[in-house]
């Protein structure tokens, strides 16, 4: 077990690199840095004392070497567009969108679960077929077009809950909350269901096939001939093997969760990360871009050890052999 | 029915052309068979046929700067007691009609869709091809790409070639150059796909006697790969060619509703409902709707027509 995790770490810190190496491609050559941090009036001299001052004219593995060392720490440089230090925007931007996320992950969970269980039991009841349907318009519906519906629905006609923005926040130090105010809450919701619709139709149908496959196994069956309850058979049994494909795919689609919403974000004017990010793109705003693609990066390296580490509790066999 | 097989059956004898043995094949049976298949095929035809001949049957000519009059911006849809006659779908914000730039729009979706595809497909295809015949060193870097590729969303990755892209590009030229970049992007973000599927086939058709047998008459890897490995391998890549188009229409429409994508002199669909999406709140639903609707009919059509091909071609479910 220690030699599968320890190998999954290197494999991440790889990762790392490598998208580290294309954030630096993109720093360094994608536009001049000392052009977009200079005014029209800076002579050439001044021009090549910054270069030199910034380490730009250093050997391109030292220079690499730097940048990744002052991401590891934090510091990304500063924003061409809104000249202050890109690690301040992302950290005024982030708790927005981690607890947008993190609602929406747990709305997904909760209702695609359940869903799942219950159209895989009930195949062909009334009830599985509406859910079944909704996924099918879950899955072929664009998240930004979701998004305007709900707008037009609940915003612009029933004047039900606001259509953009955060509502009242509250300041825990530097994390600022909206889940402690009504109207915070309010604004959470179409944006954390927009969000979680898809990931929500994923988890249900996963779960569902799972289930069915699950069901007709010999074990299964065995279990039936023995007696169990059907209960006992449904959620003790057929549940918990299911969870395997299911924590897996849940996993990476919780980092996907962060990565999509930028288009929710854009949708309700959602004030995280994903804004931030589709504004810096429009700006050519590139250290931006690239903290936020090594932060992304970042996300998924950590949310892929999590997986890969609740594998180990889920499934007892993984346990007992070495790999 | 039975006539029509006879029909089929005497055309082939007659002359074996191509339109007959796809007449007589399973995939033909299967189709009639499925109305889902059939109603979904005649809705993607239909549009794709709006969108080609565009400029043909748009009752309106949405670029021509001359026809356009601002007094006839946001106009609602001709059964609203404000709509007028000549605008079935009613106008966007600049006076063009909405039904004519729907069909223009569909135009540069299906074009990007369908060219991103292709682009996908090959790269995809031939890295799959590559790294399942040579497989070694080739083969794992190939595939470690894929993997670290694989682990984003394809519409990240999208965003940050068009990110770069907007970068290198001189920005007068950038509005211009939009299309290709944009195929470029989406075309780059799909391959992982082709590739994944494409190198499994190839390890295994590789070993077949077949192949052992043009390698042992010295044909050249090359030829190999594209004469008999090739066309063996094409079924799923069909498949996955059928899906991809609709998620590469819509994940055109995601950049272009979020501002990175085809500009608005040139709207493609999602570029429409950006648009509209600003006048959500005067209460011009439509500007943003139809455009929406229509891309959702599109992709789900698409899709359809994929889960489809997915089942018809599967040997197992036969």
């Amino acid at each position: 077990m220690i030699g599968f995790i320890s190998r999954r770490l290197v494999q991440s810190v790889f990762v790392m690199l490598a998208v580290g190496l294309i954030a630096f491609g993109m720093f360094r050559y994608v536009g001049d840095p000392i052009n977009n941090m200079v005014g029209q009036d800076t002579t050439l001299e001044q021009r090549a004392a910054l270069r030199k001052q910034l380490g730009l004219d250093d050997p391109f593995i030292v220079q690499y070497a730097r940048f990744m060392g002052n991401a590891a720490q934090g510091d990304f440089g500063v924003s061409y567009r809104q000249r202050r230090p890109v690690s301040e925007l992302i950290q005024s931007r982030m708790p927005a969108t981690l607890e947008l996320s993190f609602i929406s992950a747990l709305m997904a969970l909760c209702l695609g679960i359940p869903m799942g269980i219950y159209t895989a039991l009930r195949r062909n009841g009334v009830l599985s077929r509406a859910f079944m349907t909704i996924s099918l318009i879950g899955i072929s519906l664009p998240t930004f077009l979701i998004g305007i519906l709900m707008i037009l629905f609940f915003g612009v006609m029933l004047r039900w809950l606001p259509s953009f923005g955060r509502g009242e926040v509250v300041q825990l130090g530097w994390w600022s909350t909206g889940l402690l105010t009504r109207s915070g809450w309010q604004s959470l919701i179409m944006p954390a269901f927009t969000l979680a619709l898809f990931q929500m139709t994923l988890i249900m149908r996963l779960v569902r096939a799972e289930m069915l496959e699950v069901l007709q196994t010999d074990f299964i069956k065995f279990a039936r001939a023995r007696g169990l309850t059907e209960r006992m058979i449904n959620f003790r049994h057929a549940l918990k093997n299911t969870l395997v494909p299911v924590i897996t795919i849940t996993g990476l689609q919780l980092g996907a969760i962060i990565a999509f919403s930028i288009i929710t974000e854009t949708v309700f004017q959602w004030p995280g990360m994903g804004l931030l990010f589709i504004q810096s793109i429009g700006s050519v705003d590139i250290p931006v871009m690239a903290a936020y693609l090594l932060l992304i990066a970042f996300f998924f390296v950590i949310i892929n050890l999590i997986v890969d580490l609740l594998y180990f509790v889920v499934d007892p066999r993984l346990r007992i052999q070495k790999t | 029915m039975t006539q029509n097989a006879e029909q089929a059956r005497s055309a082939t004898t007659a002359s074996p052309g191509l339109l007959a043995r796809a007449y007589q094949s399973d995939l033909f049976y299967s189709f009639i068979h499925s109305p889902t298949a059939i109603i979904s095929a005649i809705v993607a035809i239909a549009i794709i046929i709006g969108a080609v001949f565009a400029p043909l049957i748009a009752p309106h000519d949405p670029f021509n700067l001359a026809t356009l009059d601002l007094l006839d911006a946001n106009l609602p849809p001709i059964w609203n007691p404000e709509g007028d006659a000549r605008f079935l779908l009613g106008t966007d914000d600049q006076g063009r009609d909405l039904l004519s730039t729907i069909m223009y729009g569909s135009r540069i979706s299906l074009l990007v869709g369908f060219a991103s595809v292709l682009f996908s497909l090959i790269i995809g295809v031939s890295l799959g091809l590559i790294s399942g015949y040579v497989g070694g060193r080739t083969d794992s870097i190939i595939m470690r790409i894929a993997d670290v590729q694989l682990s984003f969303p394809a519409i990240l990755i999208a965003l940050l070639i068009d990110g770069i892209a907007r970068g290198l590009l001189p920005r007068d030229l950038h509005d211009t150059l939009a299309l290709y970049v944009l195929i470029f992007a989406i075309g780059i973000s799909g391959w992982v796909q082709y590739a994944r599927t494409v190198r499994g086939a190839t390890m295994v058709e590789r070993n077949k006697e077949y192949v052992q047998a043009a390698r042992l008459i010295g044909i050249r890897p090359f030829t190999i790969l594209r004469r008999h490995i090739l066309p063996n391998v094409m079924g799923p890549v069909l498949v996955i060619a059928t899906i991809h188009l609709a998620i590469a229409i819509i994940t055109e429409a995601t950049l272009s509703f979020l501002g990175v994508g085809i500009p608005p002199t040139t709207p493609s669909l999602g570029t429409l409902i950006r648009i509209g999406n600003s006048y959500l709140f005067s209460g011009e639903w439509w500007i943003s709707i139809f455009p929406g609707v229509t891309l959702v009919l599109l992709a789900l059509s698409v899709n359809l027509l994929g889960d489809w091909l997915r089942d018809a071609l599967n040997p197992k479910l036969r």
